[in-house]
């Protein structure tokens, strides 16, 4: 079984999270063109990387942010949620 | 005996009759490049030499011939879908396929064995009567049937599923088949050989040139191409090649699992589908039960097993069918499934000119093999999308006109 260290839990069971995709800033929506707010709704990044995730721990309800290695479903570090509200340091190819 | 046999084995007067010419070198330009030798590639490199009479093509494989999700899939035919869309175009695929060993002189192991989708519950058989109106709209043979019905057809499944799902009826596709998968990836592939195209094994593509938007080349690890036109059919590696051209979609990668029981006698003649039990299986010619259930959760470009999934499914086969207990599992694999958001595929011609698209096949490309080489050959020759291959153009999304066919396509939501 694979083990997810949560910020608040600790480590526990990946079976006890959800995944919640990756950690996207969006355009401004009041300001942004109709191409780019679809592309925004719909388009992701499909390549492997090192990426930036929203994940949840469903016994608990908290949400949090792994950086994941989605070529070698590795799990580098987990952070709190409010990492989300600042510029998140770029990560290169896995 | 020995030595006339190593003789004949030196000999070059007999040698071995081969499915495919092997080619040594690229040659400097094709008329049309395919990247990806699965059954979608060969499908459209033998109907544009077959249908269309381009022949000068190139089918460029990083692997080796059908061993991505053409090898990988558990091989179920059908056309019993949700929207007109998928409805119309996977009938045609089905119409195809009953000819293909035909027109292959191989034995595909084509086997028509009916289809049931399960229903547990009462809003999951308004979705099969829903499929059904919509099927038969367009004379596909689709039924929504009883509970008595499932269990005359099917006498030795669990109607109550261990107490906590009882079965409350299905729908039933009578044209619902198995093939063998690697035998269609073969006959596709030799036909196509036969008539001029050249498949490329163990050859990655690196880059591909454009200029002023347009296709100018392909580079590979074993030397530049030129050409105007090229085909991505790579299923769960598309994100990666779209990135060499700078498109985006919604397209993002999962595993997608399966399993192999050992082989049993025969006893289980249709195909049995649950959505709520996360489960598919057939039993091949070999009598082996062929099992497969839904995506793995997050998105992850490894074709690794996990104990997790075979428990699960287990538990799940268990549940329709307790004698299974004591049967052995006996292979376990992934593919990645290039998955898309309203689960219909993304095909067609592309804002690059030159560049073509057969993807986003996800969890259901497999049955269409066929129609999508019939319809990709026809928009690679003319540059115009076929009719049938309309509402999966890649820029439905920039206008919000999803094809849904998430109701059809896939077991698990």
């Amino acid at each position: 079984m694979k083990i997810l260290v949560c910020p608040l839990n600790g480590p526990r069971p990946v079976s006890e999270f959800a995944y919640g995709g990756e950690v996207r800033p969006g355009p401004d929506p009041d300001t942004c063109s109709d191409a780019e707010w679809s592309a925004h709704v719909f388009n992701r990044s499909g390549v492997p990387a090192i990426k930036y995730e929203w994940w949840c721990h469903l016994a608990s309800g908290f949400w949090f942010i792994a950086e994941r290695d989605t070529l070698r479903d590795a799990v580098i570090a987990t952070h709190p949620a409010e990492m989300g509200r600042r510029p998140l340091p770029p990560r290169g190819a896995p | 005996m020995p030595h006339r046999l190593l003789r004949f084995g030196l000999s070059r007067k007999h040698p071995e009759p081969r499915m495919f010419t092997r080619h040594e070198n690229l040659k400097p330009a094709y008329d049309v490049v395919i990247i990806g030798a699965g059954g979608h590639g060969l499908a459209c490199a033998y109907y544009l030499a077959r249908d269309h009479g381009i022949r000068n093509v190139a089918v460029l494989e990083r692997g080796y011939l059908g061993g991505g999700n053409t090898g990988r899939n558990t091989t179920i035919i059908r056309s019993n879908y949700l929207t007109p869309e998928g409805v119309k175009f996977y009938d045609e695929s089905v119409r195809l396929w009953q000819d293909l060993a035909v027109d292959f002189d191989l034995n595909l192991f084509y086997s028509t064995r009916g289809h049931f989708t399960l229903a547990h519950t009462d809003s999951a058989m308004r979705t099969m009567r829903w499929r059904a109106e919509v099927n038969k709209h367009f004379g596909v043979r689709s039924e929504a049937v009883d509970a008595a019905f499932v269990k005359r057809a099917i006498p030795m499944m669990d109607m109550q599923c261990a107490g906590h799902a009882p079965i409350v009826g299905a729908l039933f596709h009578e044209p619902g088949a198995i093939a063998r998968h690697d035998a269609v990836a073969w006959g596709y592939g030799r036909g196509a050989d036969r008539r001029g195209v050249e498949i490329h094994q163990q050859c990655e593509v690196t880059g591909i040139r454009t200029r002023g938007g347009r296709v100018e080349g392909v580079d590979t690890t074993r030397g530049p191409i030129a050409t105007q036109r090229v085909l991505c059919a790579v299923a769960g590696f598309t994100p990666r090649l779209l990135d060499m051209v700078g498109l985006h979609t919604p397209i993002s990668i999962h595993p997608l699992q399966a399993m192999v029981s050992e082989p049993l006698k025969p006893w289980l003649d249709p195909i049995i589908v649950s959505g709520s039990l996360h489960v598919y299986v057939s039993q091949t010619a070999r009598g082996e039960l062929v099992m497969g259930a839904s995506l793995d959760p997050y998105e992850l470009h490894s074709t690794r097993s996990t104990l997790e999934f075979a428990e699960g499914l287990a538990s799940h086969m268990i549940d329709l069918f307790p004698f299974l207990g004591e049967v052995k599992v006996n292979r376990q694999w992934a593919g990645l499934a290039d998955m898309t958001p309203d689960f219909a595929p993304i095909m067609g011609t592309t804002p690059l000119e030159g560049f073509f698209l057969d993807a986003g096949w996800g969890t259901w490309g497999f049955k269409a093999m066929p129609v999508c080489g019939k319809t990709m050959s026809h928009t690679v020759a003319t540059g115009r999308n076929h009719a049938l291959i309309e509402g999966f153009a890649i820029d439905r999304f920039e206008h919000y006109r999803l094809t849904g066919e998430k109701g059809a396509a896939s077991v698990g939501h």
